[in-house]
């Protein structure tokens, strides 16, 4: 029992039901005799799709800003780089590579930008990166109304503006899944797309150990202490979000490769809140963060969201309750995370 | 013995163990001004505590003792109980709501109100207030306390002085109030705002109020208070009455302990005069808000270890803080004969100093970080130690880091389960001998050291100044030791410097006697001098 | 409290004051030029314009003045507004399913909502309580997790748990509400078409009332000012009225007095309540929490009250917003319901920690000028609509992030300033 509660105040009662839940829903498709291998191939894809987008999560919190909810600065920033791939007519790795090449300096440079702010505004930089990033996404729906693109795959072929979804299936759709993949009995593992997150997270845990990513730590931990040993608090901020933006810029066109489309206009402005859901349900905080949490976290959700739809098709054969999975859990692990946040310090 | 408003009978408080309070009587009538003298840490804040029933009392297993308020035993459970009673406060920080009227903020959460259409079917809470008997009210509370401003006027804005009595009128205001609790009233005033606020107190005692006055300011005791306790460590030293004591016995009186010297007297007095100055400090001023320094003109030797004492809010806290680069500040400092830069943190880390921060879970750890972390990071950040250069990555060195974690826990005798563990789960002790490791890590020249001492327990306590003579002895290294506990300054320094109002009082030998001591802290060394003179 | 009376000698004064002015009203100001150039630009008539915005200020205000009290009890921009919608929206789906019609449905709508927003308020200010400094984002997620429980409930549970046969609001597999109900059979307009008047008929009657009020002022104060004032308030609505004997589009265009006299006691009430002791409270925790605290206010209570309040108000709001569009849409119509509002209050200058009914009543009527004029004038501009229509959407955000990020960097600001003190 002892050791029960002590499991209980280390995974927080929020995680503890949805874990509950993935177990319930697991039973359940055994139990109605689901293709378990088709739901796990499924998954595993699923993870691999998005998981540098929940990695980019990792340096906003670890720098002391918090769930990063303006990915969707960094989502655009890729898309950018994806259109220009497109435009310039690349196919294959090359497409891919030229489209993460033009997007990481464009997002390095807006995520600079966007820095500088959160640092303005420190104590809200959640709720004020939350609406820069609906402004920005609304802003460039006029941005993709103007800018000028000539290839017929992006153009409508009549009127202005940019289509709504650019198909990939010609040009690097799935390069990354079906690169060296392969199958354990009927589970197919897609070895360049997990092999990529592996990279990135590799990346991203030396970096952690660099100096730039122990100061890093030491300005997200506490600044005042950071302040004293002589780092600048507000530098280590900017890189935390300038990695993040560039991150969120990566993650969307490993998104897009694998899922066959760029989708424009409004559907970044919710692509940020899975992508914090899956890293706080893979145990992370809004202080803390590392690398496990973010597998586990992604794993974990994506699992359950696979589950969900096949499974309520077996029960009520009607109604999407996938989505609505989607939706209590992402946004109650939020909310969990956030009356932690509060209460934390009066436990002290 | 019915005529006492409140009679506190042997007042015993333990926290975790460790006494600090030790069978205190007080005593007020009716009318009477009682003053309670004492340092920091003698217990004055606690007995209040005790006074007002504060949770953070009840929550930590309560007290011993007696309280019987208008000669009737009671007990006084929370805040509320004791305001039932008529017990008030005026607060030490302001509690005034700054975008309220005078009048709004007197009668806060005690508004007049008039009945309205809806309040009738919606209950009292929705009452219209009546705000032209809320004005008259105040009006008469203001006029009491002998202020003239207009009861209209908006808080914001309003000099510190006039907050002060804004707070009086509003305790006065509440009808039943029958005593009133001033804590160190007059600490933000000027001299002749504090002069008009003992006036007022003793209006207020002539209206028959009893008045338990807190201060460290020995001269406003002698002019207001009929009676004077004082206290130290958590005992009652001595209960006068005015007239049977002047300034110098009650600086005795609070100061007075004996001393534990733990350097050897001959070692430590020798040619003190040949010792070269490695730092001078010249006209500092430090914005550091609450212990803000004003103008200190300061030599430190090589070798040495000084210590700067002084009551909170003095300052004292503020000159390691400053040099260091952690608050605004302005001056000339040459250390090693150069110029030193302030205001940059990064470059007095370089330049050899070290800091130990007065603020051990705020500023000197990262609480969730391992210790081996916590020991080698400043180090990592200011020298590039502890760090492999892999092509364009740097990278922890943690065959390096282990090692030298273990070296300093070995050394400093660190007591932990080994040096992954979360800072977090040590004690205070072992914390605080992090700090120092990080702090030695550097190898800086001069250590500076504030509250080394602060919430740790005794034993702990005297391993830590153990530390700082080991070190000062056999690395010969400079320690500047700030610290508000009189005793520990004199046990290891060599020159105590005592900052009061943000200045040098005077600069004394740990063998000087009590009463220059007491008179320093109090800040009226120079007074008297004066005076004798 | 008598106005410092301007001569010559004080014109630099005054300039000092007219700046103070634009720059306090700065957001608004900027809003209205945007206003007027677009108005230009989208060439529409006056009276499609005017026609729009009676119906929409009718509609829109009352959630927009439920923002209100929580701001003034520090809790800033309740996004839970949308929590007393979905509240709203299933007193409506039952008022629907039993075909009530009219006033009499609406009023059972008030009646069903009222409770459950309550429960729902107390919900919600229990949780803010918990993430305080955070409320905002707090109150934005709990608005989306509860619009997952309504979906769950509307789109799952009817049919399978919660039993519910009707074949016109039930989707045909007898599982979950449809997307869109129909409410012509049930409490369309119900309040709108209560008492409808003219425009030129209702400005003249606003008119008159100044006057009186003016001229009671002027009885009681004796002031020139309010004689004058009032004089001119008569002449403006004896022009209103002699409009209505002509034909003019003023008179085409019928306001619905029953929603707008509703709307006018929510400002009376938001006023009233300033006035109380609960109000008090709730200005007190609004300053400072700690102080409150001190003074013997329970602060966390006061704090409930106020979302509590807020949520109610939300959901007759959304009723009477609904009434008036007269179909719901399921799944979305509270979606979007606390941002335009929000968009609105601060469109009229209001902030984070400051907001009133009159920055209410003139962010609404910016916001929705814009709102009807968008399309066409990008339409004009760029020759395409669909700009106008992404520039409204990008306002909406724009100006929430733009007053967010200016509230919490004025805080930082004087933060540091207080430290250097």
């Amino acid at each position: 029992m002892k050791k029960f509660n002590k499991l209980l105040n280390r995974l927080g009662i929020a995680r503890i039901i949805i874990i509950l839940f993935f177990i319930a829903l697991c039973i359940l498709a055994v139990v109605i005799k689901l293709p378990i291998s088709m739901l796990l191939s499924e998954t595993i894809m699923r993870t691999g799709m998005y998981g540098i987008l929940v990695l980019a999560m990792v340096p906003g919190i670890i720098s002391g800003t918090g769930l990063n909810f303006g990915i969707p600065i960094g989502i655009i920033c890729g898309l950018v780089g994806g259109l220009y791939s497109i435009e310039f007519n690349l196919n294959g790795f090359t497409g891919f590579f030229t489209a993460v090449a033009i997007s990481i300096p464009l997002a390095a440079a807006i995520g600079y930008g966007y820095g500088l702010l959160i640092n303005k505004v420190k104590g809200s930089e959640m709720m004020v990166g939350t609406y820069m990033g609906f402004s920005a996404v609304s802003l460039m729906c006029i941005g993709w109304l103007l800018i000028p693109f000539n290839s017929p795959a992006i153009k409508w072929p009549i009127g202005k503006g940019v289509r709504v979804t650019i198909s990939l299936s010609e040009r690097y759709a799935k390069v990354l899944n079906n690169f060296m993949n392969f199958k354990i009995g009927e589970v197919e593992i897609p070895t360049g797309l997990i092999l990529f997150l592996f990279i990135n997270c590799l990346f991203m845990w030396i970096f952690l150990r660099s100096k730039s990513g122990v100061t890093m730590k030491a300005a997200g931990d506490n600044p005042k202490f950071a302040e004293a040993s002589g780092i600048n608090v507000d530098k280590c901020r900017l890189r935390g979000i300038i990695l993040s933006t560039v991150l969120g810029a990566v993650g969307i066109i490993v998104y897009a490769q694998s899922y066959g489309f760029y989708q424009l206009y409004q559907s970044p402005m919710m692509m940020g809140f899975p992508a914090v859901a899956s890293i706080l349900i893979g145990g992370a905080s809004t202080n803390d963060a590392k690398i496990s949490h973010v597998l586990v976290g992604t794993f974990l959700f994506q699992g359950l969201l696979v589950m969900a739809l096949p499974i309520t098709n077996e029960i009520v054969k009607e109604g999407d309750l996938s989505e609505i999975v989607r939706i209590i859990v992402s946004n109650g692990i939020i909310l969990y995370a956030l009356t932690k946040a509060g209460g934390g310090e009066e436990c002290e | 013995m019915s005529e006492s408003i409140l009679e506190m009978k042997d007042i015993e408080k333990e926290y975790f163990g460790n006494k600090v309070l030790k069978g205190i009587n007080i005593n007020v009538k009716p009318g009477e001004i009682h003053a309670i003298v004492g340092e920091n840490g003698a217990g004055k804040s606690t007995l209040m505590n005790i006074l007002f029933g504060m949770p953070v009392i009840h929550s930590t297993g309560g007290f011993k003792g007696e309280i019987y308020f208008n000669g009737k035993k009671t007990e006084i459970k929370c805040p509320k109980d004791a305001m039932n009673l008529g017990i008030g406060m005026v607060h030490q920080e302001f509690m005034l709501l700054p975008s309220f009227t005078i009048t709004e903020n007197i009668k806060l959460n005690r508004e007049k109100t008039k009945n309205n259409f809806l309040s009738k079917i919606m209950g009292e809470k929705v009452k219209t207030l009546d705000m032209k008997a809320m004005g008259a009210d105040s009006r008469k509370s203001l006029d009491k306390v002998g202020m003239t401003i207009d009861e209209w006027a908006m808080v914001e804005g309003l000099p510190v002085g006039y907050m002060q009595f804004i707070e009086i009128a509003r305790e006065i205001d509440k009808s039943n109030i029958k005593l009133l609790v001033f804590d160190e009233p007059t600490a933000v005033l000027t001299e002749s705002e504090a002069e008009h606020l003992i006036d007022c107190m003793k209006k207020l005692a002539e209206e028959g109020i009893g008045i338990i006055f807190i201060t460290h300011r020995l001269d406003e005791v002698m002019m207001a208070a009929d009676s004077i306790t004082v206290l130290r460590d958590g005992e009652m030293v001595a209960n006068k009455k005015r007239g049977e004591t002047n300034v110098v016995e009650l600086a005795e009186l609070m100061v007075g302990r004996k001393i534990e010297r733990l350097v050897n007297k001959n070692e430590s007095a020798e040619n003190e005069e040949q010792k070269e100055t490695i730092m001078e400090i010249k006209n500092l001023k430090v914005l550091m808000p609450g212990e803000e320094v004003k103008d200190v003109s300061l030599n430190i030797k090589r070798g040495e270890i000084l210590g700067i004492g002084g009551l909170a809010g003095q300052g004292k806290i503020g000159i390691a803080n400053g040099i260091m680069g952690l608050y605004e500040s302005k001056g000339e400092v040459l250390f090693k004969g150069k110029a030193f830069k302030l205001n940059n943190t990064s470059e007095a880390l370089k330049s050899g100093l070290a800091f130990v921060s007065e603020d051990r879970r705020g500023v000197g750890l990262l609480l969730d970080k391992s210790m081996e972390l916590n020991i080698v990071i400043s180090s990592m950040q200011i020298k590039n130690e502890y760090l492999k250069k892999i092509g364009f990555f740097t990278q922890m060195d943690s065959k390096n880091i282990r090692k030298h974690a273990l070296k300093m826990i070995n050394e400093l005798d660190i007591r932990c389960r080994g040096p992954q563990q979360k800072v977090r789960q040590l004690s205070g002790g072992n914390q605080q001998k992090i700090c120092i490791a990080r702090a030695l890590t550097l190898k800086p020249e001069i250590l500076f050291v504030s509250e080394p001492t602060r919430g740790i327990d005794i034993g702990a306590k005297k391993l830590i100044l153990d530390l700082l003579v080991k070190l000062n002895k056999e690395q010969g290294m400079t320690i500047v030791m700030t610290s508000s506990e009189l005793s520990e300054l004199r046990a290891i320094s060599d020159r105590i410097v005592i900052i009061s109002k943000g200045k040098i009082e005077g600069i004394l030998k740990p063998d000087d006697s009590d009463a220059d001591f007491g008179l320093m802290m109090a800040g009226h060394y120079h007074k008297i001098q004066k005076e004798e003179l | 409290m008598s106005k410092t009376k301007i001569s010559v000698n004080k014109k630099s004064e005054m300039a000092a004051k007219i700046n103070k002015i634009l720059f306090d009203n700065m957001v608004t100001i900027l809003f209205i030029v945007l206003c007027i150039i677009e108005i230009i630009l989208s060439g529409q008539s006056a009276y499609f314009i005017l026609n729009e915005l009676v119906a929409r200020i009718a509609r829109n205000s009352f959630l927009v003045l439920s923002l209100i009290i929580p701001v003034i009890a520090g809790m800033g921009l309740n996004f839970g507004i949308v929590i007393g919608a979905m509240a709203a929206q299933a007193a409506i789906i039952a008022v629907a399913h039993w075909q009530i019609k009219g006033i009499l449905g609406f009023l059972l709508c008030i009646l069903l909502s009222t409770p459950l927003a309550i429960l729902l308020g107390y919900i919600t200010g229990k949780l803010l309580n918990k993430t305080k400094g955070q409320e905002m984002i707090a109150s934005m997620i709990f608005g989306f997790f509860a619009n997952g429980i309504y979906q769950l409930i509307f789109l799952l549970l009817i049919g399978t748990i919660i039993p519910m046969k009707d074949p016109v609001i039930v989707l045909s597999s007898g599982v979950g509400i449809k997307n869109t109900i129909d409410l012509s059979g049930s409490i369309k307009y119900s309040l709108d078409n209560l008492i409808k008047l003219p425009l030129s008929i209702t400005l003249a009657i606003i008119c008159f009332g100044f006057m009186v009020y003016y001229l009671w002022k002027y009885i009681k104060k004796r002031e020139k000012k309010n004689l004058f004032v009032s004089l001119l308030f008569i002449i403006a609505g004896g022009c209103f009225a002699v409009i209505y004997n002509y034909e003019f589009m003023l008179n085409k265009i019928n306001v619905p007095i029953a929603t707008m006299l509703l709307i006018l006691a929510l400002c009376f009430f938001n006023n009233f309540i300033c006035s109380t002791k609960l109000g008090q409270n709730f200005k007190a925790v609004g300053q400072n929490m700690h102080i409150a605290g001190v003074s013997g206010i329970n602060v966390d209570k006061v704090r409930v009250n106020a979302i509590i309040i807020s949520t109610v108000l939300a959901a007759w709001g959304q009723l009477i917003f609904l009434q008036n569009i007269g179909t719901l849409n399921t799944y979305g119509s509270h979606e979007q319901v606390g941002m335009f509002a929000i968009a609105s209050l601060l469109i009229g200058g209001a902030t984070v920690t400051n907001a009133d009914n009159k920055q209410a009543i003139i962010g609404t009527i910016l916001f929705h000028t814009m709102f009807i004029v968008s399309p066409m004038a990008g339409k004009n501009l760029f020759g395409n609509a669909q700009i106008g229509e992404y520039f409204r959407v990008f306002v909406v955000y724009g100006v929430i992030g733009v007053s967010l990020g200016l509230h919490a960097w004025k805080n930082q600001y004087e933060k540091n300033k207080l430290m250097k003190q």
